[in-house]
């Protein structure tokens, strides 16, 4: 957390499905170079939350500042053009696809020959191997289909598409869900890396720990409503446990479990 | 790309597998075998027939290039996660426009071509918006269409011309220099050549006493090649390709990704839209006319041939040059079952022998390929 500015303004979101009401009003502020994270319970409205962060939902009411400019993205390809990368829960990559094709979606490298532009396949496979390893993937070549890969070699690299692309803001729906011992590891690492850089991360999880391990600063959601921010040392990892499961019930759940949640 | 292959040989878990089968391993291979028989095939029982001379070649060509023309259209339709069942109304609906434009209307030909295309791609457009608007099922707005395209290719030269076939379109395209892209042929030096060296048949006797019975290469089989180049080019090494594919896979992720999904279905509805007015004008240009009952069916006869070629029906997989060779396994059957002097009701029944044979190959390589369990 350095600049006083705030990279992204989010004001009294407001999001309705018809009569559902995902999002009243939710207020949250992203810095330059701090990871964000967003907790809460299933159903809170933080997915919901960062969709109208990275244009695939326009909110109902409210207004999103980009930089202090009010900013509506029409469609996900401008708050991608903004600098927005998202990694979606339910992961954007198509199984059918290559891994360099799925990488560079959206983004395609362009070659140009003559009046003509191309798609540049061997940028795209050097750029997407070399990635892929700093994520401590080997692939077994950039044409292979992300169909036959594992649910976390997946995730591994929708996460490394986002770090690739986002420019100025990094979005991660849940990143680590998926993710083995090592691939959290490495996720959390980079998550503290681009960070360093001046990028600001949001990161989603149900996690506490890992939550606690990069977390700058902690937004909870209950029931599309914020329960307040709170500054990195100013919460535990026991409060933050208890402000997403809305209170008092996790207590006693905690008591029968023998404090293993 | 080859420090990649090092380290690949250094992961334990990949069993080793050759180049030949790495070769081998393409969404095309059904089609490739199955050309490769049919050929086979047709050599042995058809081999004197006449089927493998220059007329011969120009017989099945020319079926072939047609079924490729839609083919190509249909191949990229259904790769971005869509059908057109108005293909075939389409050519009939096409056809009968150029011919009422220029024999009715007494349009210069050029002219009843241009506008005609027009037409067609407003009709694609409208398809694709219609899809992509509602989100209806694209098998039942264009099975709407495959009735209303139709319908006005009767009742307009019914209501006009009280006839359902309008001809005249040769005398009218006498010298017009769009008629030629459709209807006339290149190349003609050198099948003069050719003849002229004895490779291929000339004329024995009458008028044209030593020209090649086979004098050029029709422009309807030169928009095939073209097509097809095209169409493979764009869909492997563009970034539109890269949309089409990611369409297709899933539409919802690839928006996510910032892919204008809604335009490529829709401009991929005019291509298909384009592909039947090219057939329609070359069909008008050869026959000097056109008939309320052109294009019957061939929607689903381009369906097929993109299936043999390898294209996964619910989209997002699929290769230009599979559908190619499926069209061309669908021209040389049909001829060649002709020449070799076998009942044609049983070109049915090779067909669907053909289609069952190729989608269960091409299944299983796809699930090779794409780990789709
Ligand atoms: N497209 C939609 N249409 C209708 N309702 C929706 C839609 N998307 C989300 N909702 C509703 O909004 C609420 C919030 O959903 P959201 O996906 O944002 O929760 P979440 O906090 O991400 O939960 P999880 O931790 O399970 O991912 C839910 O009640 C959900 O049913
Ligand atoms: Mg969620």
């Amino acid at each position: 957390m350095t600049s006083s500015q705030p990279l992204i303004r989010m004001q009294n979101i407001e999001k309705h499905f018809g009569s559902v009401i995902a999002l009243a009003g939710v207020s949250v502020d992203i810095y330059p170079g701090e990871c964000h994270c967003l907790l809460g319970d299933n159903g809170a409205g933080k997915s919901t939350f960062i969709k109208t962060m990275s244009g695939v939902h326009k909110p109902t009411k409210g207004d999103i500042l980009f930089e202090g400019q009010p900013m509506y993205f029409a469609d996900p390809r401008d708050a991608i053009a903004a600098g927005i990368a998202t990694v979606h829960q339910h992961l954007a990559m198509i199984p059918l696809m290559s891994v360099s094709r799925n990488f560079f979606m959206g983004n395609e490298p362009l070659r140009k020959i003559g009046p003509f532009r191309f798609f540049d396949h061997d940028y795209a496979n050097r750029v997407t191997m070399e990635e892929m390893r700093k994520m401590g993937i080997n692939l077994r070549g950039p044409e292979q289909a992300v169909g036959t890969l594992s649910g976390g070699e997946r995730q591994t690299v929708a996460i490394a598409r986002a770090v690739h692309f986002g420019a100025k803001v990094l979005i991660l729906d849940e990143p680590t869900s998926a993710l083995g011992v090592r691939q959290t590891a490495n996720v959390l690492a980079t998550i503290d890396k681009v960070r360093k850089q001046g990028v600001a991360v949001v990161f989603i999880t149900h996690n506490v720990r890992h939550a606690l391990a990069v977390g700058d600063r902690f937004t909870v959601l209950n029931r599309g409503q914020t329960l307040g921010t709170a500054k990195r040392g100013e919460i535990s990892a026991e409060e933050l446990q208890d402000m997403m499961a809305g209170g008092q019930e996790l207590a006693t759940l905690e008591g029968s479990l023998g404090g293993t949640v | 790309m080859t420090d990649v292959q090092t380290q690949v040989a250094g992961d334990e878990r990949i069993k080793h597998r050759s180049r030949f089968r790495e070769a081998l391993i393409r969404p095309e291979l059904g089609g490739i075998i199955g050309t490769i028989l049919v050929f086979a095939m047709f050599l042995i029982f058809a081999g004197d027939s006449g089927m493998f001379n220059s007329q011969g070649v120009l017989n099945w060509g020319q079926i072939s290039a047609q079924f490729m023309i839609i083919a190509v259209g249909a191949c990229l339709l259904m790769i971005a996660g869509e059908f057109d069942l108005s293909v075939g109304s389409m050519i009939g609906f096409a056809g009968m426009l150029i011919a009422i434009f220029s024999v009715t209307l007494g349009w210069p030909v050029w002219m009843a071509i241009i506008v005609t295309f027009v037409i067609a791609l407003a009709i694609g457009a409208l398809n694709g918006y219609i899809v992509v608007r509602t989100g209806l099922p694209s098998f039942i707005v264009t099975l709407a269409f495959l009735f209303i395209l139709r319908g006005f290719a009767i009742y307009l030269p019914q209501t006009i011309e009280r006839k359902t076939i309008i001809g005249g379109v040769s005398d009218a395209a006498q010298g017009d220099w769009l008629a030629a892209v459709f209807g006339g042929k290149i190349l003609t030096g050198l099948f003069q050549w050719l003849g002229d060296n004895g490779w291929i048949a000339v004329f024995e006797r009458g008028t044209r006493k030593g020209q090649p019975v086979v004098d050029g290469l029709p422009m309807l089989v030169v928009w095939a090649i073209v097509l097809v180049i095209v169409g493979h080019v764009i869909l492997t090494k563009t970034r539109f390709g890269n949309w089409i594919f990611a369409a297709g896979g899933d539409a919802e992720a690839a928006r996510n990704s910032g892919v204008p999904v809604n335009r490529v279905k829709i401009l991929m509805f005019m291509f298909t839209a384009f592909c039947a007015t090219v057939f329609a004008a070359c069909q008008v240009m050869e026959f000097g006319g056109a008939g309320s009952d052109r294009g019957l069916l061939k929607e689903f006869e381009a369906i097929i041939a993109v299936v043999i070629g390898g294209a996964l029906l619910t989209g997002g997989y699929g290769s230009v040059i599979g559908a190619a060779l499926g069209a061309l396994i669908f021209g040389v059957v049909q001829q060649g079952l002709f020449f070799a002097g076998v009942e044609s009701s049983l070109f049915r029944v090779f067909l669907g022998l053909i289609l069952l044979f190729a989608v269960i190959l091409n299944t299983y390589i796809r699930r090779i390929i794409t780990g789709e369990r």
